[in-house]
């Protein structure tokens, strides 16, 4: 390996080494405030080295992986959700019992996992990632011990995601078998045939299954609803992104939606995600629930970004579209599972997960009720907040690239979606209070922390220039 | 200071209410105020420049900063003589609301007081944008203030009430968003450059279906918010709904917004698909006024009365624009400004009969002028307003309206016609069963209007006296608007 290799491969180099610190920390000093300023400290550090060693071109490390501004940005993101997820959780997991130093580990694993597939470039990354993130996943979301619910949720998705993964692995070996390489980029080179086009589907309905996409979506809302919030927060966001962000990859090296059994396929699926994952989260009571159906929905829409590479020669505005929505996604994402997880508390058994725990929030505490508004309405996609410039940029892609039947899709899905949204800020100003949750303790840390996502969710609605530019220099030097 | 700072002011008005009402209670109403107060000297003062300027353009004020520039966004306001009197009715009516509204709100006056200024400010956007990513922005930041003011000071169903009136107004807007980027997107087909810019996108031509289907884009949107049959059905329960001032600013300037969208936008975009369209669109407005007068005859709350009446109302609007001919493009900006200020003053009477009676029911009324002379008077003053009476201003917003209309077509012409007789029935009985005949049993005695209330209804009437008797300012200065309207006519 040369000197640039290993620059380029400093973040991940940098989060290894601080999980083997934090081992060992944790193997001789046991606290919780340790192990979490332990992660807090090395997810930071990973944030630098992402800023400062991300290469101006792309470098290939190894064959197997490739840095460059694209997966620096999403590298980016996912340390930065980890970050936000130790915050969150440090008050959560507070007074719970049992050993609650692993968790944050545990956080770092997966963020691991997490970058490491948004370098992928090799099914054999591909798979290490993504088990070393799912692996992780199932232990967070079992970590609450005090519930059977957590419980229930990691078996389920253990089982469903056990699936998943070997049927994608059986997909990259029918691919294997016809093309006799395991590059993303050489997937179209010389094979065709039924073996790898049948490769092709179940590789893309594994991956399917892990982005909740209608029909692969049942896991969803029981592995949501019973994850506790903080780590159900880190779910939606990092796991979703960062087969997302893999998938963007794959479409763009390997011309695999030039088939049109795919695309047809992936078309398919991202319209009924976005009307069915609409239309069930209207009859919704549960706000993790709810939010669920609603990042179904919210995967179908980013499917739009994907399909768009297809049919355009250029594939940058598509490439853009889908690293702006991602980015708002998770600051819309993070900001909501935050403000489930700071009203959440331990004495309470569960979390605070029903609509109605949040009725009279606007006059109980103004500031919080105004950071979950402006995150509905985000996610609604209103004008004024990040989640209307992610759809603005959506809608732009998929015009340019003619894909109409899926912005029908997401008209009408954004249209269905107001309803339950604007519920949710209608029991806020309810009259009533909870009768229970309707005072949790809250740190200055995580208060100023969802105070800070709340803001980015108006300021970058409001002024999303930075962000654009910022992206459209990391997308000079990627080459696809 | 300029139109992005007169908007600024008005948030910043808002904001400084809420936050003026934490330290001491009662003090955000006169934040308001004073804001709205140099908001109005700001608008005089521009008009006044202009005047004793060259008066060689007819532009108040514009401005033009870059915001997005990777899609050719810009904040692109500027005030030509409709948007000019369009925001002063604006600041006027919300003077209206707040003084009207003085003793009816109790509780969270500060954040009422905010909802009420970003309202206000995202009309104002809306009545200046000329950039249509901004427009759209606008929109529907005046929604989501609105909505709170339903849904936190409503009456007694206000949940179903705000639901509907955003769903409404949001999916709507959402059709519109979409025929907005598509015709950027023509424009970048044919020029190679992004812009959402108002003159930009003029000169882009979609042509045949291409260019109906986003002139219909644009024209439900507008024609929800008018709003016109069939679209009209979120009006009367959100205008019951709301409390007075919420009623003050949806009838007598949020309804404008959807006018003012057509005006501003439909025809002049899409003149040829709008003019194809011109028959189906007439004929929308006559059922509207046929419809929203028979629907207000048969109401037995005051309110519902009032809103049905503005669907009325509103019907010649859409006759009066897409009859594309000056004349009637005028009388639909006159009908605009002067229902106005009638409809204000028939909610502000409602609200305030509510506040006295605790009931809208006109079968609990009956007889009050007995209690409250001064009350009837004004009633019977802006009922008879609305009917149309000559010398004051509907008079001359419907009468122009007919007049530019019976070219294009007659029988559009008789049929809404007809609706100013249906307008004297159900204006008179609404007079009839609240302020005359027996008085109620259940009425023992009812507090007349003070020299607050007194004040602000004669501001009323002295505007509308003044529109109905010399509309030419109205006229002159819409005039640039309706000639650009009436060209695309053949």
């Amino acid at each position: 390996m040369s000197t640039a290799e290993y620059l380029a491969l400093a973040p991940l180099l940098t989060i290894s080494g601080g999980l083997t610190i934090m081992l060992l920390v944790i193997a001789f000093f046991r606290s919780h405030r340790v192990a979490h300023v332990s992660a807090l400290v090395t997810l930071a550090a990973t944030v630098l080295s992402i800023l400062t060693c991300t290469p101006d071109s792309p470098q290939v490390v190894l064959d197997l992986l490739v840095v460059d501004g694209f997966a620096g940005y999403f590298m980016l993101l996912f340390a930065a959700m980890g970050i936000i997820t130790c915050t969150l959780a440090y008050r959560y997991l507070e007074g719970r019992s049992g050993g609650l130093e692993e968790f944050y580990i545990l956080v770092v694993t997966a963020t691991i996992g997490a970058m490491t597939m948004a370098m992928a470039q090799h099914y054999a990354t591909l798979l290490l990632g993504l088990e070393i993130l799912s692996i992780s996943l199932y232990t967070m979301i079992a970590y609450p011990q005090e519930t059977h619910a957590p419980l229930e949720a990691a078996t389920k998705y253990l089982i469903l995601s056990g699936v998943a993964s070997t049927t994608m692995l059986f997909g990259i070996a029918l691919i294997f078998m016809a093309s006799g390489d395991l590059y993303f980029s050489s997937l179209m080179a010389d094979a065709s045939g039924p073996y790898h086009t049948l490769g092709q589907l179940m590789l893309l309905t594994g991956l399917a299954f892990k982005l909740s996409l209608v029909p692969f979506h049942m896991w969803t809302p029981d592995v949501y609803q019973g994850a506790p919030a903080p780590v159900t927060g880190y779910i939606a966001t990092v796991s979703k992104g960062a087969l997302f962000a893999l998938l963007l990859r794959f479409a763009l090296v390997s011309d695999v939606l030039s088939v049109s059994a795919v695309f047809v396929a992936l078309s398919t699926i991202a319209i009924a995600s976005m009307i069915i994952g609409n239309v069930l989260a209207l009859m919704q009571q549960n706000l993790k629930r709810l939010l669920a159906y609603s990042s179904i929905a919210h995967m179908g829409y980013m499917m739009i970004a994907l399909l768009a590479i297809s049919a355009l020669t250029d594939t940058a505005t598509a490439v853009e579209s889908a690293m702006v929505y991602l980015l708002g996604y998770f600051l819309m994402t993070a900001t909501a599972f935050g403000v489930i997880s700071i009203q959440s508390n331990a004495k309470e058994n569960g979390d605070a997960e029903l609509i109605s725990h949040y009725s009279g929030l606007f006059w109980r505490n103004p500031l919080l009720a105004s950071v979950l508004t402006v995150t509905m309405l985000s996610l609604a996609g209103m004008p004024l907040t990040v989640g209307f410039i992610a759809k603005f940029y959506l809608f732009a892609a998929g015009v340019e690239s003619n894909l109409w039947a899926l912005l029908w899709a997401l008209v009408i899905g954004s249209a269905i979606s107001v309803y339950y949204y604007i519920k949710v800020i209608f029991t806020m100003t309810l009259n009533e209070q909870p009768d229970s949750y309707a005072h949790p303790e809250t740190t200055w840390s995580t208060r100023s922390t969802l105070y800070a996502l709340g803001l980015a969710v108006l300021v970058l609605g409001f002024y999303p220039t930075p962000v654009i530019e910022l992206i459209g220099q990391l997308l000079s030097g990627f080459s696809d | 200071m300029n139109l992005l700072g007169l908007i600024t002011l008005l948030l910043a008005g808002g904001v400084a209410a809420w936050a003026g009402e934490r330290l001491k209670p009662g003090v955000s109403r006169w934040i308001s105020l004073a804001t709205l107060a140099v908001a109005m000297l700001w608008l005089a003062f521009v008009y006044l420049s202009w005047a004793a300027g060259s008066q060689t353009n007819a532009l108040y004020a514009m401005q033009i900063l870059p915001w997005i520039p990777r899609f050719g966004i810009s904040v692109h306001l500027e005030m030509d003589g409709l948007s000019l009197m369009l925001v002063a009715l604006t600041l006027f009516l919300g003077v209206i609301a707040i003084v009207s509204s003085w003793t009816e709100i109790e509780s969270r006056q500060g954040f009422f007081q905010f909802n009420l200024m970003w309202t206000l400010a995202g009309v104002v956007g809306v009545f200046t944008a000329l950039d249509l990513f901004l427009f759209f922005f606008f929109w529907e930041v005046m929604l989501i203030p609105m909505y709170f003011l339903i849904s936190i000071w409503g009456h007694e169903n206000r949940g179903y009430a705000s639901m509907k009136f955003f769903l409404f107004t949001q999916i709507s807007g959402l059709l519109m968003l979409f025929a907005i980027l598509v015709l950027v997107y023509v424009h970048w087909r044919a020029t190679g450059n992004f812009s959402f810019d108002y003159y930009d996108l003029l000169e882009t031509r979609p042509e045949g279906d291409l260019a109906m289907w986003l002139m219909l884009g644009f024209f439900v949107a507008f024609v929800v918010k008018l709003p016109g049959v069939p679209f009209h059905t979120w009006l009367p329960d959100a205008h019951t709904q709301a409390p007075t001032a919420g009623s003050v600013l949806l009838a007598g300037i949020l309804l404008k917004t959807g006018a003012y969208g057509l005006i501003r936008f439909v025809v002049p975009l899409f003149p040829e698909a709008a003019l194809q369209f011109q028959w189906p669109a007439m004929l929308l407005g006559a059922v509207s006024v046929l419809y929203g007068g028979y629907m207000a005859f048969s109401q037995n709350d005051f309110k519902r009365l009032v809103a049905y009446s503005s669907v009325s109302h509103m019907g010649f609007v859409l006759i009066g624009v897409f009859a594309f001919n000056v004349i009637a493009v005028q009388g639909a900006i006159v009908q605009m400004i002067a229902h106005g200020f009638s409809t204000a003053a028939l909610f502000m009477m409602a609200g305030a009969l509510q506040q006295r009676l605790h009931t809208r029911d006109l079968s609990a009324m009956g007889g009050l002028w007995k209690y409250a002379p001064r009350m009837g008077v004004m009633t019977l003053f802006f009922v008879v307003a609305s009917l149309g009476m000559p010398g004051l201003g509907n008079f001359i917003g419907e009468f122009l309206v007919l007049l530019g209309a019976f070219k294009v077509s007659v029988s559009i012409t008789v049929a809404a016609a007809i609706g100013i007789i249906v307008a004297a029935v159900y204006g008179l009985l609404l007079m009839q069963r609240s302020f005359q005949g027996e008085p109620n049993d259940k009425v023992a005695t009812m507090v007349d209007f003070g020299a607050r209330e007194m004040s602000v209804m004669l501001l009323m009437m002295a505007a509308l006296i003044a529109v109905g008797v010399y509309p030419q300012p109205i006229i002159d200065l819409a005039d640039p608007v309706a000639q650009l309207i009436s060209r695309g006519s053949p």
